[in-house]
């Protein structure tokens, strides 16, 4: 492999990513003094936390009475008490601060009358453990994870970060367990880049690409991810797959649970608001999951609306058109732009949308990234945070709003923990060039790449298999095909084929290189719901519709080697990080 | 009299012509400007026949088809697909604007699509912004406050507040500044329509204590005053904003304080 030329870099720390959480990271580590390195594959506004659109949640009481231990109750209730207590504690708590922090940033929030940030409602988010509609979820209009990526890489620069930007990563290096850094190809000019560091710390994102139909990005290709099974590390909790309620039929774009926040509402073709059935006293205010749900059963039973009887739809021309114009003005873009519609007129039509990834690289509060091996062990110089994280503050179902606050929390946890652990001007430790051979041997070889195999088919297969047997429903049947299934697609890329064979902007070898990420992902992600035999949250099994706490309130771990996996599971955390607050037992979760 | 001719190595030849394999009677010609700056060889276009009954409605969309089914070397930014991140401008029918919202029915007859005009090209319809970029930083965009509290927000009425709407929701696709004839000519020294856009944005942020400093830094002959009120971004922008609005009342603060 010595065809390719490397130029090699020391930093304290590396930052993998440059979206929200990396760039809070980014920010923390340049206040803390720490050198430090900040990779993206794209520019860092172009990043998927622009597409965030309803909020971010903290107790901040500005809109009537919070209390952080209420979020607290949500957020487990709502993870279907598949999250770690410890860490929903630490999330909840410091929620607050992180979104003054924000705004003392820049963060254009929009306002209450009194010049306070203005705060909506949002689904599972509620008042005195469960009682009443709570307004906790900050926006900035409908733009608010936009607002917030602008802001904080704005503050990157403040604090000097060093951007690679349009590096794309290809592979931790890993010394006896530990992680040294990583290695990168530079897009733009083709040359290799090998980055030493005392701690990485992944903010890759999610992997929504494997799905047919998602919200996300076409660049969410959980790349951090896929380092991480590729280094013989597990992945967490990867069948649980958010379904959002509402994303555009045919299209997919994201319409913001503030629509419902701000009043809107679900019909069936009977014009009927079906969500009271469902959820009597949350209505269309439940989690993501109950509503998603939902509407499938709607759409099962023939109550779908359109030709095909397929969607549902998402009415909001009784809201008053002011409310519109000020607070939800970038749906209204997006409905006229994808779906042809006049939301003051004319209602959207929406289906659930694969939207986020409640699974990722396990790790504890301080985003120190975790393995089991006969107990649980951080791996020295590995942080994970985002949505490639699972912490785990979202357990089995993610609520709204509570994703941009876990990428500012813990964006700034990793930030404090890398300074306690890194003496500055440490020496970095010789790593074997066998690690470096390794990686451009793949590298080498999927560009080298002249088989049958285009690697779009490959990936509308695996996207499509997944959408089919890995959906809103699932069941033993369906998984077990999509077990066989996913692995077809994981075999085609023997024959792959590249037609790009250069090294500058090779957008052939990039959807290659994220095929193969993805598709590892996709493997885990089946093999995980195969083996869960209950029903909790996102996973929704009709052949065991019931929770099952006494054989599965336990977090699924992955390892994955080609297409041979090994699942494992840990116990999920059943305290509290302080004695500010009780845990909450397991109740039946109703809304 | 004098001649004025591209350099040898930039004149853009015919490429390679991709008939449609799909037998389908529903085809549209799509011509996309092509360079490869490993192969030492000139730009060209290349012309694809696209199956339009089976492809979604937007330029992206098209192009994600190509890349897909017909020419996977083809190479293009893209990433949201709604219009929030800014990867896809490019110039489609001769404007500038984002390949995923820009309907491709709205393009009469062949359909043209080339980089944003007056970037240096790194590959096919990837063009270089790193100097836009550069200019961002230097406006300094993060907020300046000499509040010292720091556990509560700084209040902002709805009012002030609502001076930022049509500043904020700028994207940063380029889309403004490279169809602008100006920042063409002195793109290396004025700012450009996107950059001080995102001037104005703190400049006019009531919570900012340094709008004055702000002001005097772009009052150059060149950062600020190469604007000459040609209006081109605002009817390239493709999120509806209004960057020559904001350079005039840039002027006018300081033309009046």
């Amino acid at each position: 492999m010595s065809s390719y030329k490397i130029i090699d870099h020391e930093y304290d720390v590396v930052v993998l990513g440059a979206g929200g959480s990396g760039l809070r990271a980014a920010v923390g580590l340049s206040e803390a003094g720490l050198k430090t390195a900040c990779i993206s594959k794209v520019f860092p506004t172009r990043s998927h936390t622009s597409a965030a659109q309803g909020g971010i949640s903290a107790a901040l009481g500005n809109m009537g009475e919070d209390d952080w231990r209420w979020h607290m109750y949500d957020t487990v209730k709502g993870a279907d008490w598949l999250g770690d207590q410890d860490c929903i504690e630490y999330l909840c708590k410091e929620a607050p601060r992180a979104v003054i922090e924000l705004e003392r940033y820049g963060v254009p929030f929009s306002r209450t009358e009194d010049g306070k940030i203005y705060q909506r409602p949002f689904g599972g988010m509620t008042k005195n453990y469960g009682n009443e509609t709570v307004q906790r979820t900050c926006a900035a209009a409908d733009r608010t994870g936009h607002a917030i990526l602008h802001t904080l890489y704005g503050q990157a620069l403040k604090h000097n970060t060093e951007f690679f930007i349009e590096y794309f990563a290809l592979d931790l290096l890993m010394k006896d367990g530990a992680c040294k850094g990583l290695i990168a190809w530079n897009l733009d000019d083709g040359t290799i880049h090998r980055f030493r560091s005392h701690i990485t710390i992944i903010a890759t994102g999610g992997y929504g690409k494997i799905y047919y139909s998602s919200t996300s990005s076409h660049t969410c290709t959980g790349d951090g991810n896929a380092m991480i099974l590729r280094a013989g590390l597990p992945l967490q909790d990867m069948e649980f797959v958010q379904f959002h309620p509402t994303g555009i039929y045919g299209h997919g774009t994201l319409i913001s649970e503030g629509v419902r926040g701000e009043g809107g509402y679900l019909v069936n073709s009977k014009g009927e608001r079906f969500m009271e059935r469902y959820a009597p006293k949350a209505k269309d205010l439940a989690s993501r999951d109950v509503v998603s749900r939902s509407i499938a059963i709607e759409i099962n039973e023939g109550r779908g609306v359109g030709k095909e009887q397929d969607h549902v739809h998402l009415h909001l021309s009784h809201l008053d058109p002011k409310v519109i114009e000020e607070r939800l003005p970038g749906i209204s873009e997006s409905s006229r732009l994808f779906a042809n519609v006049d939301v003051t007129k004319e209602p959207i039509p929406v289906v659930p949308t694969v939207h986020y990834n409640m699974g990722g690289i396990p790790t504890n509060y301080k985003a120190e990234v975790m393995t089991v091996n006969g107990s649980e062990k951080t791996v020295p110089g590995l942080m994970a945070i985002g949505e490639a994280a699972c912490v785990s503050v979202h357990g089995a179902n993610r609520l709204g709003s509570n994703s941009l606050i876990d990428l500012v929390v813990f964006g700034r946890a990793a930030a404090k923990r890398a300074a306690e652990l890194i003496k500055p001007g440490t020496p970095h430790e010789e790593i074997s060039e066998s690690e470096t051979e390794k990686c451009l041997e793949r590298f080498d070889k999927l560009r080298n790449a002249n088989g049958e195999n285009k690697t779009a088919d490959l990936r509308l297969a695996m996207q499509k298999t997944m959408q089919l047997k890995c959906a809103v429903f699932r069941t033993d049947k369906t998984l077990k095909e999509g077990i066989n299934d996913i692995r077809k697609s994981f075999d085609g890329m023997e024959s792959i084929s590249v037609k790009d064979k250069s090294l500058i902007y090779n957008t052939d070898l990039v959807e290659t290189l994220e095929f193969d990420n993805l598709i590892r992902q996709a493997i885990i992600t089946m093999d995980s719901a195969y083996q869960r035999k209950e029903s909790r949250g996102a996973h929704a099994r009709d052949d065991f519709p019931k929770r099952d706490d006494e054989k599965f309130m336990k977090h699924t771990l992955s390892w994955c080697n080609g297409k041979e996996t090994k699942i494992d599971y840990r116990p999920v955390h059943k305290t509290t990080l302080t004695s500010d607050v009780q845990y909450f037992p397991p109740q039946e979760r109703v809304y | 009299m004098v001649q004025i001719n591209l350099p040898e190595n930039s004149k853009v030849k015919k490429g390679k012509y991709y008939k449609d394999t799909t037998g389908s009677k529903n085809i549209r010609k799509v011509n996309i400007y092509r360079w490869d700056p490993s192969s030492g060889e000139n730009p060209r276009i290349d012309t694809y026949e696209v199956d339009m009954d089976n492809c979604p409605s937007k330029v992206l969309d098209l192009l994600n088809k190509i890349k897909n089914e017909i020419d996977p070397s083809l190479a293009y930014r893209r990433s949201c697909s709604h219009g929030v991140c800014g990867s896809c401008a490019m110039n489609m029918d001769g404007k500038n604007g984002l390949a995923c919202t820009k309907p491709h029915a709205e393009i009469d007859g062949d359909i043209n699509i080339y980089p944003l005009p007056h970037l240096k090209v790194k590959k096919d319809l990837i063009g270089d912004l790193s100097i836009l970029y550069k200019q961002y930083e230097s406006i300094e965009p993060w907020l300046k406050t000499n509040k010292k509290v720091e556990t509560k927000e700084i209040y902002q009425s709805r009012e002030d507040r609502s001076k930022l709407d049509g500043a904020y929701e700028c994207i940063m696709c380029a889309c403004c500044s490279t169809a602008c004839p100006s920042y063409w000519w002195n793109g290396d020294k004025y700012l450009g329509p996107a950059v001080l856009l995102q001037a104005y944005r703190w400049i006019i942020d009531s919570r900012d204590d340094e709008r004055k400093e702000r002001l005097k830094k772009i009052a150059d002959e060149f950062k600020l005053y190469r604007c000459h009120t040609i209006m081109n971004c605002t009817n390239a922008c493709p999120k509806g904003l209004n960057p020559a609005k904001a350079i005039a009342e840039i002027k006018k603060m300081l033309a009046t304080s």
